[in-house]
């Protein structure tokens, strides 16, 4: 009796966690890999090495923005558009901190990885299951993430690879990636005034800066959100998410 | 015997993608990092809360017209294919219970059909 409660207590069973880890990652993974062969293929059919690939996979990491880069690359935009692009289209993951386990990592390297792979999927999964959280489960959980994502990147530049020519018609995938996204993010009416206000800054720029019509829209769509903000501010119309 | 174009762009140079992925890794990663570095701060702000909650429809809907103009101004684009596709997407993930992967494909394959077989 005494022998097996001490091994209950007895420090992390690490083989354990790791499977519990690589459980939590497959869900997820079973949509990144696909999207990652997608994001392989697009990749070469548009024209990009093949390396540049597993590059923006292991070091961008960040799934739709990687779609996107494909083509900001192939359009050669300079680099401070994609430094801005960068910041807004992942904004959302500053909040991500406040739920996510980080602090169950004690080795600094680790805690580095964990951070970097703090992808969407990997949030989603920690919010779904808030309690029970070692860091072998979480590691294994987002290294299997990552390994599901690069591996589909590379089979999808294989399969690029064994096509000859180029699919005319296939970089579609790109718009039709972020309408899915637009229409996911406006579930609720709500959430339909700063689709409105996209629209105007999207004219706008085109109107202004139509050779910099990401980087201007996103600084114009910005501007008329904050006024959004400041104006619901005085007439009392807003309500705060995380309730202060 | 179908829908093969000879002419592949020539791909960026090296050292621009490798500064674009380097960018790419750094702003992403203070976006992830930082945040629980002065997590008890920016939890109490009402307006950055606010920005990341009317941030993404807008964001991602500038993206989608951006790459619609982009698409729609080439002068290889007929303008009627591109909405048919746009129009398929958008009816697919509203109506078959918003599964992405079918949406883009069913869209994407639109597209590639009649890009390649209609004139």
């Amino acid at each position: 009796m005494h022998k097996e409660s001490l091994a209950h207590t007895s420090p992390l069973d690490y083989r354990r966690e790791i499977r519990t880890g690589l459980k939590l990652g497959l869900g997820p993974g079973l949509g990144l890999f696909p999207m990652g062969v997608a994001l392989g293929l697009l990749a070469v059919q548009s024209g990009l090495p093949g390396w540049g690939v597993p590059a923006l996979s292991t070091f961008g990491y960040a799934g739709s923005l990687e779609f996107l880069m494909i083509d900001l690359l192939m359009t050669g935009t300079g680099l401070l558009t994609i430094a801005v692009t960068t910041f807004f289209v992942n904004f959302r993951h500053v909040f991500y901190a406040f739920s996510f386990p980080l602090h169950v990592v004690k080795n600094p390297i680790a805690k580095f990885y964990s951070m970097h792979a703090l992808i969407d999927e990997a949030y989603a999964v920690t919010a779904a299951n808030p309690t029970g959280w070692t860091a072998p489960r979480l590691l294994a959980m987002q290294i299997s993430m990552q390994v599901y994502w690069v591996g589909g990147g590379i089979v999808g530049v294989l399969v690029a690879w064994t096509i000859p020519g180029t699919i005319e018609g296939l970089d579609f995938a790109l718009l039709a990636l972020f309408i899915t996204l637009t229409l996911d993010a406006v579930r609720t009416r709500e959430q339909l005034p700063s689709l409105i206000i996209a629209v105007i800054a999207v004219f706008a720029a085109a109107l202004i800066a139509p050779e910099q019509i990401i980087f201007a829209g996103m600084i114009i769509f910005m501007a008329l959100l904050t006024i959004r903000y400041f104006t619901a501010k005085r007439k009392g119309g807003l309500y705060d998410p995380a309730g202060n | 015997m179908i829908l093969l174009a000879t002419n592949t762009p020539a791909p960026p140079a090296t050292w621009y993608i490798i500064a674009a992925v380097a960018i790419m890794f750094t702003v992403t990663f203070t976006l992830r990092a930082l945040p629980f570095a002065i997590l008890a701060n920016l939890r109490g702000s009402k307006f950055v809360n606010i920005m990341a909650l009317w941030m993404p429809a807008g964001i991602l809907g500038l993206l989608a017209m951006v790459i619609f103009y982009s698409t729609a101004t080439d002068p290889a684009t007929d303008l009627w294919k591109l909405l048919v596709a746009v129009a398929v997407t958008i009816a697919s993930h509203l109506l078959l219970g918003r599964r992405t992967l079918v949406s883009i494909g069913l869209g994407t394959v639109t597209y590639v059909i009649l890009v390649n077989f209609i004139g």
